[in-house]
């Protein structure tokens, strides 16, 4: 009991939302029913019950039933999709808001960084703004005072800690930020997602950072869809789904199983169509056929891709791989590497590309996929359709993780036969 | 570490409908972002402008001018031997107060949900760092005071020295209805739009351009159950003394009507603060 810091018990968040149902083809109607809405929204008011100007109400539980401990010192991921309830999970544990059931029990000081820069004010200079922003976080000024020289170092402003952040760019403005926040002193840290600003350089060295942070015998809460940040940082993981808490264990199963629960779950967005042909969806599939988000780097790539055509000669799929900072670093054509065109008649096609294993560095991918007509004139593009990531990625014998973010590319090269030294004659020196 | 060093042992439960025990303690621990939060608030209050602080004396300025004319010069309203500019301005200033108060305060909460939605602190904290800005202006305007005062040569009575308690009557009075507002515009966008209409409404309901001696007499308590009546009145018979008697029982019930404001503020803001996250 002593080293638990966080017991959360049958937590729940239910949210009421309103929706606008009904559709009056009569203003008579309209006119009658605006006057009712008058009437009950003005009781509800007066009761406190709130109402805004919606009409039917919906619960929804955007947590339901989340039990779970942790202890001092650890460093537990919470993963999930989009709505699956992290955020609502980390604004609960930051007092943000409060659950609608259950009970939680913590024992410590919880900071939370939701977001980095929260209260930057445009016109104050940057030198304020960290003063600001500390206050906010929970840090007293004298904490600021004895870090600032740290903070701004840490950011790389010093030449511009006098000018009002509105002057910065983009990149300094995240980076004085993050440097705030890094700087924190926090016996429970909870973190979301905040690794998502500045250049490469710059993540990487948060990264450090927070390793740092988690290092040091704090106990760390971590939100991030950047998957490899989150097996690099933590050891625990938490997967939640559709707000219930689906999988609790080591940071590895508990990507497995949240890469596994993808297939079932996807939230497919609509990719709009092409002229003659229309990408439907496209999976990046792991060695049983099953879709993935990892990939193992030396096995081989295979994107399966549904697509629907007019049955228009000419048409062929090309993907085009783009790493961490957006950049393509590899493009595979069907049509003219390997003369492989669209089926001619009309209908919905399911195929499978396998391609060579490659030495992917561990980082996040994304895969383009298109149609065209032999990439001269494209039918369909969809950016990003695929989306995987690589956990590590281990050329050689020895345990090195060979990682996207050391900014030495993103493949590994390997060789086809030894390295072997000849020995040569001593070089003149005439 | 040694931040968190000071930080009480007790164990944080965070439950549904929990009144949070520790909630004023907290309050007292953030005392420093409340005052940074006016600090930004009075920083940048004059950034980007042509004329910058003079705005400060500008404002209350022009408006005891405006206020002179159609009360003093237009409709001839006795100032009971008092120079009018410094009765109106005696009244003004209370008035001010308010409305600054009871303005900022109320879209306070709104123009910082980004605080609000991403970090926890006391919300009390929003609303109540206005009250800093106010009084900063309060003073710039005092100021004016002073030297009308000289202008005019009026010489204050001893109950001047009662003035800093009538400014802390006036916070209390403007603090209730802020908070109220503040809470229910985070509830009801609509109110938003109420504020505006209520100070405009009160400043001609409030004795600010005319004595409240020229209420009838049977009249008068009920008048008072405006509690900005009897907080200008005292002002006023603290500035210019004996030629603007204070009200007793009228006062008396202004008091009781603040206490109420101030107890409804409180509460209903403490009772709507948990949800703020939810509804901004």
């Amino acid at each position: 009991m002593t080293d638990t810091v966080i017991h959360a018990e049958g937590v729940g968040k239910k949210f009421i939302i309103g929706h606008r149902v009904e559709q009056h083809a009569l203003f008579r109607d309209a006119m009658v029913n605006g006057v009712r809405r008058f009437f009950s929204m003005g009781k509800s008011v007066l009761k406190g019950s709130g109402g805004i100007a919606g009409d039917e109400f919906e619960e929804f539980w955007a947590l339901r039933d989340v039990n779970f401990e942790i202890k001092r010192g650890e460093l537990v991921s919470i993963i999930g999709h989009n709505g699956a309830g992290k955020s609502t999970l980390l604004k609960i544990l930051s007092r943000i808001t409060e659950p609608t059931a259950g009970r939680i029990e913590i024992d410590g000081r919880v900071t939370s960084l939701l977001e980095v820069g929260t209260g930057f004010h445009p016109e104050l200079t940057g030198r304020e703004n960290v003063f600001l922003n500390g206050a906010i976080l929970g840090m007293t000024r004298v904490e600021v005072r004895r870090r600032f020289d740290e903070i701004v170092a840490f950011a790389g402003v010093e030449k511009f800690i006098d000018t009002p952040v509105k002057r910065y760019s983009v990149g300094m403005y995240a980076r004085l930020a993050f440097a705030v926040a890094a700087h924190l002193e926090a016996e429970i840290l909870v973190i979301d997602e905040v690794l998502a600003v500045g250049d490469a350089e710059f993540q990487a060295r948060c990264l450090d950072r927070m390793s740092e942070v988690a290092n040091s015998g704090r106990t760390v809460l971590f939100v991030s869809h950047n998957l490899a940040a989150v097996t690099a940082l933590t050891r625990r993981a938490l997967v939640l789904r559709a707000g219930q808490l689906t999988f609790d264990g080591p940071v590895q199963a508990a990507l497995s199983h949240y890469t596994s629960s993808l297939g079932k779950s996807a939230q497919r967005l609509h990719w709009g169509r092409g002229g003659d042909s229309t990408l439907i969806s496209a999976d990046l599939l792991d060695e049983t056929g099953k879709p993935t988000e990892r990939f193992v780097p030396g096995t081989p790539l295979s994107v399966r891709v549904v697509v629907e055509t007019t049955g228009m000669p000419g048409l062929c799929i090309e993907l085009t791989m783009r790493d961490e900072l957006n950049l393509p670093i590899a493009f595979y054509s069907a049509g003219i590497f390997n003369h492989v065109s669209l089926p001619t008649e009309i209908g919905r096609f399911e195929c499978t590309i396998t391609l060579e294993p490659m030495l992917l560095a561990a980082g996040q991918y994304a895969i383009d996929v298109a149609t065209s007509f032999t990439n001269v004139h494209a039918d369909h593009v969809v950016d990003n359709a695929v989306r995987f990531f690589v956990e590590t990625c281990s050329p050689g014998k020895i345990s090195f993780n060979f990682r996207q973010s050391l900014g030495t590319g993103s493949l590994a090269m390997t060789l086809t036969k030894p390295i072997e030294f000849k020995p040569l004659p001593a070089a003149s020196t005439s | 570490m040694s931040a968190t060093a000071h930080t009480p042992p007790n164990r944080l439960i965070l439950e549904a409908g929990r009144a949070d025990r520790q909630y004023w303690y907290d309050l007292w621990r953030y005392r420093e972002l409340f005052f940074i939060l006016a600090w930004r608030d009075v920083a940048v209050r004059y950034k980007q402008t042509v004329i910058g602080v003079a705005w400060a004396f500008v404002r209350p300025f022009m408006t005891m001018v405006i206020f002179t004319i159609v009360f003093g010069h237009i409709a001839k309203l006795s100032g009971n031997g008092v120079p009018y500019a410094v009765l109106v301005y005696a009244g003004l200033l209370p008035w001010t107060l308010f409305s600054s108060v009871f303005g900022d305060a109320s879209s306070s909460v709104m123009s910082n949900s980004n605080l609000i939605s991403k970090v926890y602190f006391p919300r009390l904290i929003v609303p109540l760092s206005t009250v800093v800005v106010a009084l900063i202006d309060f003073a710039v305007s005092l100021s004016i005071l002073v030297a009308l005062m000289l202008w005019y040569r009026v010489v204050p009575g001893w109950q001047i020295v009662l003035l800093p308690g009538f400014v802390l009557l006036a916070l209390l009075v403007s603090i209730g209805p802020a908070l109220w507002s503040a809470a229910t515009v985070v509830k009801y966008r609509d109110f938003r739009f109420v504020v505006p209409f209520i100070l405009q409404f009160g400043l001609y309901a409030s004795p600010v351009g005319f004595s409240s001696a020229i209420v009838p007499p049977e009249w008068r308590l009920l008048y008072n159950l405006n509690p900005m009546v009897g907080i200008i009145d005292g002002f006023r018979w603290c500035i210019v003394g004996g030629d603007s008697p204070i009200y007793l029982p009228g006062f008396l019930l202004s008091l009781v009507v603040t206490a109420l404001f101030l107890w409804l503020g409180i509460w209903s803001f403490r009772r709507t603060e948990r949800a703020f996250a939810d509804l901004i």
